[in-house]
């Protein structure tokens, strides 16, 4: 269109400035605040499970088999004998590890990928029918190929649970490059003779952080997700190294004689992707209001 | 622009249509050729054998070189992956290494618990999940919005496993309305068949109701945000035309997207859905698959999965073009 | 058409189609911001009234209020009354309120793009006013759709109705608009900006179809504009606003003869005159950017779709010699700014040459047109997307001078200079763009324009994104830095006051060609071809000589509706 809105009216500006987040302490909503609490607690506990833990959670003790909840062991015993509590907290590393490694090898090989996808058209064609079709493939089946083939080891566990996160990353990084790279101040950034390296990292690369940040917290989530259903499936690490969702697996067989030991794991699996989903929506709405939504002035 | 004289029009039409079509069953060939060559490069470039990966560990050395010998493994990778496309194409995705049977047969077998479920679920799901996303948007910032809002991130972050349990305990070990596990065909009767397939149906629900709630929400403020829906009341419209016929419809693109392909990825949701109820469909085939380390199997549902999603996907682009007339050119 | 009457709001007569008294809107939330402030207003059966104001004037939220379409929950009146044909609007039930839409009180907006849904046909959305509305059968329907498509002179009115809006022009689609609100002929239409995104001449169309209509069925118009020529053209009378506060109001005649409030004054002094100004004696023969046989073919033939390339421009040959203005006008789609974009090399002529101080850079590389590039600069349409946000004001400017090896702390010496250059505080440097305003944005994209020390600078609809006022000040500003530093200047526009006031040569582009070309005063004065005289002739309020408070000399029936007296 020729003429840009030469008389936005004094309503534009008035209502845009209305749905900003200002970020005050009074403004601090209250289900963010709880998420942030609650996930710090898991970390914390995580952290420091060899010190709060009041067993060795992989000790087994045939005396105490699926014992119930007790002052001695508050989330009970697993057929094992194991503390339950015990193993939860060392499953909580398992989760952050896995969760925090997915996203950031998510982010370190998906936000080049997407620079260069969204500035070099050849490039572009080839790797976004490699990222469609690695889209198509369900990610738990892939996961689960690529574990049954590799064999469960912490790192096969956390490639296979990274492949199918990546091309929603490179996704993400060639839409904003490409939308942005149409904006007027990079044509000005090409007019005064700016690099092509120097116009995406100082002109491109900064648009897409925010929204990286946003996607990370997804990509972190469910990647925790993940780990659980393959632990749960039998597919993920051994349960020599506990893992909430390989406490459930484990537990499913007594399921209706101790459902505690599929409760607590879940609990605590749960409210860690609700807490990081929840921290994800508000990093959304504080970082960038528009996210997603449509024109901007 | 009127470009076209009126009596081409209709013709014009149709010829863009269809071409509109052709272009998108083209574009979705490299798809599924990058699918097959990931699937391909998967087994080969794992270090190892791969014939040692497919015959398990109890292999006699006659085995493992019969099973070379099938794959081509002798011979160079490109014409080991024509040859394994021709067995594709012609209907042979291998046999299981625990029962022998053709893996197609075995999935064949597994077929009609799974889709089932996948049917009752997407029922459920479209019923509530629309209507959900709706009235939020229509309500943007009431306690309805915020009560959507919160089920949605709540649906989607909670496992199906968790959710299921959850379930059981209430509503088939505490209120005894339900049997506890297992999978009934329809063939035997609605009432067993339903009985059985509601709990499951509901748990995997919960996360598409999550997701296209909140998709279906975040299409319609957007726009209900357009110039056209201000039209829409400035005419005087009732808010429920102005809600379903303007917004709804040009909401429509992205929410089926997300249905399609939401639907299209369920695999991951029934097979853990499945293992926790006990129904003995594809899931199931999955997870003893994963127990026997049965390679093939595992392969065979990756494909056939991911056909599907691309079967799907290539159905709601076409649909696209129904729904919106800027598309048909 | 309007009878004589006195301004004053309040003492509004019974027969009034129109009455807004004492209107206050504020935003809601905690601290409210009051948008409208005790604004009153009166639109008589039949008559054509103006509501003028620059952005932020509150002029728009004022008819969405008249419409009871304030955006919920940002917006809301705190008090007053809108008195349509009697009935107050701000206390009708919402059950009311739609009643009262489309059958007292209609509008059309400023995008008939995008304020037609794109998903329906003409003529779903025009029946669904009826259906909404009345108790008439189908067939009465239909033919009463059929019947307003050719009141507002749609061609081939059956096909009209089976398309979509995607497939009409601008001017179609603002005409579909104007018969879907007055298809139940209500007595009022408010009309918003209804031609600001349209061409002058299909602008021209649309103004004449209203006044038609409105003559035929008596409408009475509220028409919201920051046009002075648009008011010039239609009004009766004129009510001007300025942040949400009525600055004053009257007939036509006498705001434009003898405005009483200063800012009504400044309104009108900055209106460029239509005059073209006259070439200014050449100081330099060197010749600093030409062009012969530019062409710029988009797009090929594909598989599936067999398509012509689009043809953007088309053998243009242009010449800029050093210190002198050439300007580039046309309408949408004329190619200006394809020409604008290939002698920048932002986009890649398909033919042709461009020769910058006589060196050809058409078919350069990228690195060898690296040394070239600082020799010509641009300004673009949208200061708010030109600047990077996130760059502070004295990263921007001096980016292009790092690139080229000064050191920094020079070329921030520099960049003070130049703010100070343009007008602005040297201490702006460390501040960022979102803490100017409009104006002030196109000053700092023009001083990185200068940081660069161009021989010739590209301004792409430079001042089209700015209020009228702010347009003057930066015109002049470029004006001004033209005489100090001898640069030349390529100015697109699509605006005839702006290259008459501006520029010394210019070219008439129109589908890709050049169709006249030569010394301002002898194109815009005495035009030879047909389509440059159907141009200046749709130029709205022509006849007028704004500035200077008076028709413009020589011209005929200068305010031909003005009302009677």
């Amino acid at each position: 269109m020729e003429r840009r809105d030469a008389t936005a009216d004094a309503a534009e500006p008035v209502i845009r400035r209305q749905f900003l987040p200002k970020v005050a302490l009074s403004d601090l909503r209250l289900a963010p605040t709880i998420a942030a609490v609650c996930l710090a607690v898991i970390v914390i506990a995580a952290l420091l499970a060899p010190l709060i833990a009041p067993y060795d959670p992989i000790a087994m003790n045939p005396m105490e088999r699926l014992a119930s909840a007790s002052l001695t062991h508050p989330f009970g015993t697993d057929a094992y004998g194991r503390d339950v509590f015990s193993r939860t907290l060392y499953g909580a590393r398992m989760s952050l590890i896995i969760g925090v490694g997915a996203a950031l090898v998510a982010v370190l090989v998906g936000l080049p990928l997407g620079l260069l996808a969204g500035f070099f058209r050849l490039l572009d064609a080839v790797l976004m029918r490699v990222m469609d079709g690695l889209m198509a493939i369900p990610s738990i089946l892939l996961a689960i190929a690529v574990v049954s083939l590799a064999g469960s080891s912490l790192w096969t566990v956390l490639v296979a649970i990274t492949i199918p996160e990546i091309p929603r990353v490179v996704r993400l990084v060639r839409s904003v490059v490409l939308s942005a790279r149409e904006e007027p101040y990079v044509e000005a950034a090409i007019a005064v003779g700016s690099s092509l390296p120097k116009i995406m990292w100082r002109h491109l690369m900064p648009n897409t952080l925010a929204p990286l940040i946003v996607q990370a917290t997804y990509v972190c989530a469910s990647a925790i997700l993940t780990e659980a259903i393959l632990s749960f499936l039998g597919a993920g690490i051994g349960t020599e190294t506990p893992s909430w969702g390989n406490i459930m697996s484990e537990g499913r067989l007594y399921f209706q004689l101790k459902p505690g030991l599929i409760f607590w794991p879940g609990l605590f699996l749960s409210l860690s992707i609700l807490a990081i989903n929840i921290l994800g929506d508000t990093a959304r709405d504080v970082l960038d209001p528009r996210l997603g939504k449509k024109r901007d002035g | 622009m009127l470009g076209a004289a009126p009596t081409d029009f209709i013709a014009a039409r149709q010829f863009f249509m269809l071409a509109y079509i052709a272009r998108r069953i083209l574009a979705s060939v490299p798809v599924l050729v990058v699918v097959a060559l990931f699937v391909f490069l998967l087994l080969r470039l794992t270090p190892g054998d791969p014939a040692a990966i497919l015959a398990g560990d109890m292999a006699t050395p006659e085995q493992l070189e019969r099973i070379r010998e099938s794959l081509g493994l002798n011979e160079p990778l490109a014409s080991q992956f024509l040859t394994w496309i021709g067995q594709l194409l012609s209907g042979d995705f291998g046999r299981s290494l625990i029962s022998h049977t053709p893996v197609l047969t075995l999935i064949g077998q597994r077929l009609e618990p799974t889709l089932s479920l996948a049917i009752v679920t997407m029922l459920i799901t479209l019923l509530l999940s629309i209507p959900m996303g709706v009235v939020a948007a229509w309500r943007h910032g009431s306690l309805t919005d915020n009560a959507v809002m919160a089920m949605s991130v709540l649906g989607f972050s909670i496992p199906v496993f968790v959710t299921g349990y959850i379930l059981i305990q209430i509503f088939a070990i505490d209120l005894r309305l339900f049997p506890v596990q297992g999978f009934k065909s329809i063939g035997s009767g609605v009432g067993p068949f339903l009985s059985r397939i509601v709990l499951p149906a509901f748990t995997l629900a919960t996360i598409y109701i999550a997701l296209i709630a909140r998709m279906t929400r975040a299409a319609m403020l957007e726009v209900l945000d357009e110039d056209y829906v201000r039209t829409a009341r400035a005419k005087g419209l009732s808010e429920r035309v102005v809600l379903f016929r303007h917004a709804l419809r040009n909401a429509a693109v992205p929410i089926l997207t997300v249905v399609g392909t939401g639907f299209a990825l369920m695999i991951s949701g029934v097979v853990v859905t499945e293992s926790v109820f006990n129904i003995p469909g594809l899931g199931r085939l999955t997870v003893d698959a994963i127990l026997a380390r049965d390679y093939p199997v595992i392969q065979a549902l990756i494909l056939l999965t991911s056909g599907i999603y691309v079967v799907i996907n290539l159905l709601i682009d076409i649909s696209y073009a129904f729904m919106d007339p800027r598309i048909r050119y | 058409m309007g009878a004589a009457r006195n301004t004053d709001a309040a003492a509004a007569a019974e027969g009034d189609v129109l009455v807004v008294e004492n209107l206050v809107v504020e935003t809601t939330g905690r601290n409210p911001v009051r948008i409208i402030d005790d604004v009153s207003l009166t639109v008589a059966p039949g008559e054509t009234v103006c509501l003028v104001g620059e952005s932020g004037s509150g002029k728009s939220v004022t008819s969405l209020a008249t419409m009871g379409l304030l955006p919920k929950g940002a917006l809301a009146a705190r008090s007053g009354r809108i008195l349509v044909e009697g009935e107050d609007v701000l206390s009708a039930r919402p059950s009311r309120l739609r009643q009262m839409r489309a059958t007292r009180m209609s509008m059309i907006f400023q995008e008939p793009m995008t304020a037609l849904n794109p998903v329906l046909s003409v003529e779903a959305q025009l029946d669904e006013v009826l259906s909404a509305h009345g108790s008439m059968n189908a067939a009465d329907r239909r033919s009463r759709i059929r019947e307003i498509l050719s009141l507002v002179h749609l061609p081939d009115v059956e096909r009209m109705c089976g398309s979509f809006p995607h497939q009409l022009s601008g001017g179609q689609r603002q005409r579909v608009m104007i018969a879907m609100a007055l298809v139940l002929e209500p007595k009022l239409l408010i009309a918003d900006e209804p031609t600001t995104a349209l061409d002058v001449t299909t602008q021209k169309q649309i103004l004449k179809l209203i006044a038609e209509i409105q003559e035929r069925l008596g409408t009475s118009v509220l028409f919201i504009t920051h046009d002075m020529g648009v008011v010039a053209d239609i009004a009766d009378r004129v009510y001007v606003m300025r942040h949400g506060k009525l600055v004053e109001s009257g007939r036509i005649d006498t705001i434009l003869t003898k405005p009483e409030r200063d800012y009504t004054r400044d309104l009108l002094t900055a209106v460029p005159a239509l005059s073209p100004r006259a070439a200014r004696r050449a100081t330099s023969k060197e010749t600093v950017l030409e062009t012969s046989e530019l062409g710029m073919v988009y797009g090929r033939a594909s598989l599936f779709r067999k398509r012509e390339g689009t043809v953007a421009a088309e053998k243009v040959d242009l010449r800029l010699t050093r210190g002198r203005t050439l300007g580039i006008v046309g309408e949408s789609g004329s190619g200006k700014s394809t020409v604008a974009r290939c002698v920048m090399r932002l986009i890649d002529p398909t033919s042709g040459s461009i020769r910058l101080r006589g060196q050809e850079i058409a078919g350069l590389s990228r690195s060898a047109l690296r040394p070239w590039r600082k020799r010509i600069q641009m300004i673009f349409q949208d200061p708010n997307r030109s600047l990077n946000p996130r760059l502070t004001v004295g990263d921007s400017i001096t980016e292009g001078p790092i690139n080229y090896g000064t050191p920094k702390s020079e070329a921030r010496e520099r960049a003070r200079q130049l703010l100070q250059l343009v007008g602005l505080p040297a201490d702006a440097i460390d501040r960022h763009p979102h803490q100017f305003s409009g104006g002030q944005r196109q000053r700092i994209a023009i001083a990185r324009a200068l940081a660069m020390e161009p021989d010739v600078l590209v301004a792409d609809e430079a001042v089209s994104a700015l209020d009228v006022s702010v347009q003057a000040q930066v015109l002049d500003l470029l004006d001004d830095i033209q005489k100090r530093l001898g640069v030349a200047l390529l100015f697109i526009t699509h605006d005839l006051r702006v290259a008459a006031q501006i520029c010394d040569d210019v070219a008439v582009m129109q589908r890709g060609k050049v169709v006249e070309y030569g010394p301002t005063a002898e194109v815009l004065g005495n035009p030879q071809q047909a389509y440059t005289r159907e141009l200046i002739e749709a130029a709205p309020g022509r006849h007028w000589d704004f500035p200077n408070f008076r028709p413009m000399p020589g011209a005929e029936a200068p305010l031909q509706n003005s009302p009677g007296g």
